[in-house]
């Protein structure tokens, strides 16, 4: 479960530069619910993204993650809550270190590090199995680096090493971007299924407004650093693209929409 | 060059073998451009001298001397992690600061070793001649270094090291705390150049405030001709690397300085070193751009 509330975040105050990020957010995400949430540029996804992970500590509000006040918490201290997969496919895995080795990274996420030999004959089988998975053949790379490998099968592997270790929220930042339509298709499906099978609470930032729509359970849109609009059940599977645009268009000319209003009362 | 003068520099690279395998836990693995490792030689050396004249067992006083080097790691993580202060000039303000506080420690600028017992004493008397005993033990202490730091980096706590060094965002986002694993990288890293400061004065029975000057250089140095020669991405073969580079740049040091071709003089070790490590920075690059081409 997830609780944002009346969260701000204000970059650079008192500079020139000032920003304000989200301005008195709040959001409440039941457990295992996939949300996805669009908004344009500047509207505040990534900040908010930034603020679950630990990244972004906010100016004002309250984080909290599965009951847990995380506010405050570093994101190596929460990451035994949070996995994420990230937007560049060469920020969420280690190029210089292999596969097998990334995937030990992961595994031991909200573990405590020790001596212990980080890759043994079981855990390698066990790796090498969750990888085969994936059916990109991959699973007979285990000892390549991951620098050698492409941006999508970088993408896949990132989702596993995502669940590998049990955590209670994932957090994907457009997350297939970067990614040849394929390829991004691709990992949209394995992260539905990795979602369904592991129960995550899910957090998807996205600019496809189909991706938007055509997974998970819920839909957010952000603007000015608020939730603008959220739909789920009937009235989520009646909107179509068309309609979240001409939202999307609303949204962002508001301003100007209200002085017409004044202009014709 | 005669026997003993080979023996003396294979026996001087075994020595600055730690010297390179800390400073590619620092440069490599961590990322972090460590000066620190001027004034941690020195320290390594001054405090195990000064403590085996105080008749402390030599063993021990290495052991201490490692400690004093990680001490000085610690100090310039500090600068940096806590203080945010640029990494290398962070180690730079250590180095300065090393090089009064081992002048305190020694009392003055060098201390002889003179008929005192060392780590070596016990098996100088075992019938091989003393410039096949010094390399001898130095390199099996250097294999051993080799196989403890490549156990290390092959555990979950080494792997979240690499990966500190290698993408730290990603690090952190996997639940490892960066910092952490700089605090204990640079002392780790201080720790080894420290242990081969200590072999330095016993092996060659004396402390010097100014032993410390291009230690950096020469440990990088031996790291560069290692990577060159093994081409391996694999950790095990970086280490060894790092061994065997460091004893190759010292033999190759002792060839140029006793070639009377060249006609050089001991005065001209820094230049020669200099160069040597410019060409060993510049020959791959070469190599790679003749390929490209």
């Amino acid at each position: 479960m997830i609780e944002l509330s009346n969260l701000s975040v204000v970059f650079g105050r008192g500079t020139p530069l000032e920003k304000q990020a989200l301005s008195g957010l709040e959001l409440k995400i039941e457990a295992g619910t996939f949300v996805t949430v669009i908004g344009s540029n500047g509207a505040g996804k990534s900040t908010m993204l930034g603020v679950l992970a630990g990244d972004v500590i906010p100016t004002s509000g309250r984080v909290v993650i599965g009951g847990r006040d995380v506010t405050r918490i570093a994101t190596a201290d929460r990451a035994k809550y949070v996995a994420r997969v990230f937007q560049d496919p060469l920020t969420g895995s280690c190029g210089a270190l292999t596969i097998e080795e990334n995937l030990a990274l992961a595994a031991a996420r909200g573990r405590r590090r020790g001596l212990g030999l980080a890759l043994g004959s079981i855990r390698r089988d066990e790796f090498r199995d969750r990888v085969a998975e994936l059916k990109l053949g991959l699973e007979n790379r285990m000892h390549d680096r991951m620098d050698l490998l492409s941006g999508g099968q970088r993408q896949a592997l990132s989702l596993v090493m995502a669940t590998l270790s049990g955590s209670e929220v994932l957090l994907l930042d457009e997350h297939t971007a970067a990614l040849d339509p394929g390829m991004a298709e691709f990992v949209m499906e394995l992260t539905q299924s990795l979602v369904d099978k592991h129960k995550l609470t899910t957090m998807m930032v996205t600019h496809s407004m189909r991706q938007a729509l055509d997974y998970g359970s819920r839909t957010v849109m952000l603007h000015g650093g608020k939730v603008i609009l959220d739909v789920v059940g009937e009235s989520r599977k009646n909107l179509t693209i068309e309609d979240l645009i001409e939202m999307f268009r609303k949204a962002r000319g508001g301003e100007t929409l209200d002085d017409d209003a004044l202009l014709v009362s | 060059m005669s026997l003993i003068a080979f023996l003396g520099a294979v026996e001087l690279g075994l020595v600055f073998a730690f010297v390179a395998i800390g400073v590619y836990l620092a440069f490599r693995i961590l990322d972090f451009p460590d000066l620190t490792v001027d004034g941690s030689f020195p320290l390594g050396a001054a405090v195990a001298a000064v403590l085996i004249i105080a008749g402390w067992n030599p063993w021990l006083a290495t052991a201490v001397a490692m400690v004093a080097g990680a001490a000085a790691g610690l100090v310039t993580a500090t600068l940096n992690v806590k203080f945010r202060i640029l990494n290398l000039l962070a180690s730079i303000l250590t180095m300065i600061a090393l090089f009064s506080v081992n002048l305190r420690v020694m009392g003055r600028p060098n201390v002889a070793l003179i008929n005192q017992d060392t780590m070596l004493t016990p098996f100088y008397g075992l019938g091989l001649p003393d410039f096949y005993v010094r390399p001898l033990f130095i390199g099996v202490l250097a294999i051993l270094a080799v196989f403890l730091v490549w156990r290390f980096l092959a555990s979950d706590l080494g792997l979240a090291m690499r990966a500190t060094g290698a993408n730290p965002r990603m690090a952190r986002a996997q639940g490892v705390k960066t910092s952490l694993h700089i605090y204990l990288g640079m002392a780790l890293s201080n720790a080894l150049v420290a242990l081969g400061g200590s072999l330095f004065a016993q092996t060659n029975g004396f402390a010097d405030v100014t032993s410390g000057v291009g230690t950096i250089v020469v440990g990088l140095a031996a790291v560069i001709i290692g990577e060159t020669l093994f081409h391996s991405r694999l950790i095990i073969w970086a280490l060894i690397g790092c061994v065997v580079g460091s004893v190759l740049y010292r033999i190759a040091i002792q060839l140029a300085l006793s070639s009377d071709i060249l006609g050089l003089k001991a005065s001209d070790l820094n230049l020669v070193t200099a160069v040597l490590v410019a060409a060993a920075l510049v020959l791959p690059r070469l190599r790679r751009g003749r390929a490209a081409a």
